[in-house]
């Protein structure tokens, strides 16, 4: 059928790389996995920070989705890597903290949840992937710690987690110094995890931002939002009816019709 | 310590992103037997494949008191292996009633390293002080076998160190020569190997006790064509500078 040329999308390239493909050629392919997730400590404290794209391959599966998890009321977890490890992982870890509490009657300590994580990820040998930046404050003072999948552990002054942990890191490498307010500590946590949704194709959406002191945690879920919906109508839709024009109308009937034979109909 | 494997090919040749991979140390680690004790020294460098994931990471972990280990390799199985020697160690203690000796560590450590050789990537340097051997360097190399010498050298750096330290090492030198010695070291290696770099630091082990010392990278001496530091332009620009190609 031969159509006018108007413009429009071209599919032929599509046809011509999946013959391609089947032929052996490789595509390019999307990262498996993409996010931002940063911490760092100040003056009284930590902060956690993070993105909130979820993906599927080159999809966007969610996005507004939380990625700083819940460990102790005194401390929490940003995760990086397969979406259900990080959450069964943490799951897991911060209801063995709760039983530990209940044991002992005291506050959770960042090293114990860390030492939970990293036996947990050892001994899985990589294949639970999950990254992870673990920051709290305990009796001990304020603690950031990186988590990775074979169940290594960093103990660092600021640490950043990802596909858009180099985009943050350069932020954190050029503007970091001892001794931040807990506005300058929120201001550069957020400026990190937007180097990562503006500069990392994993990671995108918005900004949240967990603050951790003695004795006070504030979770700022969607503490910015640098990509808001700019094409919603204030009006919402709305179509007239015969906007679509029917061309043809066919009815199948999905439910034979039944002939009854014998007896009465409304007996059954 | 390497993030990766070293001589492994890089996850980002394979169209990766830089930072996937296990994390290796890529390592400069070296330990070094003086008169009186021993000194052992790091560089601070841990990569995941072509991105280095810590830049101030400690590769000199405390097993007790008077023993310190160097780590190399993977940074996951030897962060393992301490772990548990620790522990070993302090029950150890505890039923003996005394402090453990270098030995008894090191033995631990190639425990481990041997019997689970086919699962670990781990290339350690044991070093300690004790009342019946005094200062004693153990290295446990990746087949989970134990060499005592008076010196050792391990990770990805070692390579560009054996010919220098057959020339320059020598009995019976004093504390200050050997800190002196090891710091010269690890700098050359560092000056060479990719997969080490960033800052060095020392663990100083004898009779009176543990002293750690950190080298920051631009105190480090200069070799072959390397320049003096300079200040970032971000410095210079931060500092009020219109034009951060004028100084």
């Amino acid at each position: 059928m031969d159509l006018p040329q108007k413009g429009g999308f071209s599919f032929d390239y599509c046809r011509r790389n999946g013959m391609l493909m089947e032929k052996g050629l490789k595509m390019p392919g999307f990262r498996k996995t993409g996010t931002t997730i940063v911490g760092l400590v100040f003056q009284d404290g930590v902060v956690l920070g993070a993105d909130t794209r979820a993906t599927e391959g080159p999809i966007v599966a969610d996005k507004n989705c939380e990625k700083i998890h819940y460990m102790a009321p005194n401390i929490f977890c940003c995760g990086a890597g397969t979406a259900a490890d990080t959450e069964a992982v943490t799951d897991m870890v911060s209801s063995q903290l709760q039983l530990h509490r209940y044991a002992t009657g005291r506050e959770s300590r960042v090293v114990t949840a860390l030492t939970l994580l990293k036996s947990h990820l050892f001994s899985y040998q990589g294949h639970v992937s999950a990254a992870l930046v673990l920051g709290g404050v305990d009796v001990t003072g304020p603690h950031l710690h990186t988590v990775y999948p074979h169940g290594s552990t960093d103990t660092l002054p600021f640490a950043t987690m990802g596909s858009g942990s180099l985009a943050a890191m350069s932020v954190f490498e050029s503007k970091y110094k001892e001794g931040l307010t807990r506005e300058e500590g929120i201001q550069l946590v957020s400026d990190a995890i937007r180097a990562g949704i503006f500069n990392d194709l994993g990671s995108g959406s918005n900004v949240d931002v967990c603050v951790i002191t003695k004795g006070t945690t504030e979770y700022l879920r969607n503490h910015q939002l640098p990509n808001p919906r700019t094409y919603t109508s204030s009006k919402g839709y709305s179509f007239t009816k015969g906007q679509t024009e029917v061309l043809s109308t066919k009815i199948t009937q999905l439910k034979p019709k039944v002939e009854v034979a014998e007896g009465d109909a409304m007996e059954e | 310590m390497d993030a990766a494997l070293m001589g492994s090919p890089s996850a980002a040749a394979a169209g990766d992103a830089p930072t996937s991979g296990e994390h290796r140390m890529g390592t400069t680690i070296v330990g070094v037997c003086y008169d009186g004790g021993v000194v052992l020294a790091a560089d601070s460098r841990t990569s995941t494949g072509m991105y280095v994931a810590n830049r101030a990471s400690d590769k000199i972990t405390q097993l007790t008191d008077n023993v310190y280990v160097c780590r190399s390799g993977s940074a996951a199985d030897t962060q393992v292996i301490s772990d548990y020697v620790r522990y070993f160690l302090h029950q150890h203690t505890i039923q003996l009633g005394q402090p453990a000796t270098v030995k008894v560590a090191a033995n631990l450590i190639r425990l481990l390293a041997y019997q689970n050789k086919n699962m670990l990537q781990a290339g350690m340097i044991v070093g300690g002080w004790d009342k019946y051997e005094g200062g004693q360097i153990f290295s446990v190399p990746l087949g989970g076998t134990i060499l005592r010498q008076p010196f050792a050298i391990g990770g990805s750096g070692s390579s560009y160190l054996y010919g220098l330290l057959d020339h320059e090492w020598k009995e019976g030198m004093s504390q200050e020569e050997a800190e002196k010695f090891v710091v010269k070291v690890v700098s050359l290696a560092m000056a060479r190997d990719g997969a080490s770099g960033g800052v060095v630091r020392t663990v100083t082990i004898n009779s009176d006790g543990v002293s750690r010392k950190f080298y920051p990278g631009d105190k480090l001496p200069l070799w072959h064509e390397e320049l003096e530091p300079q200040n970032s332009l971000l410095d210079i620009l931060a500092a009020g500078n219109t034009d951060p190609m004028v100084q």
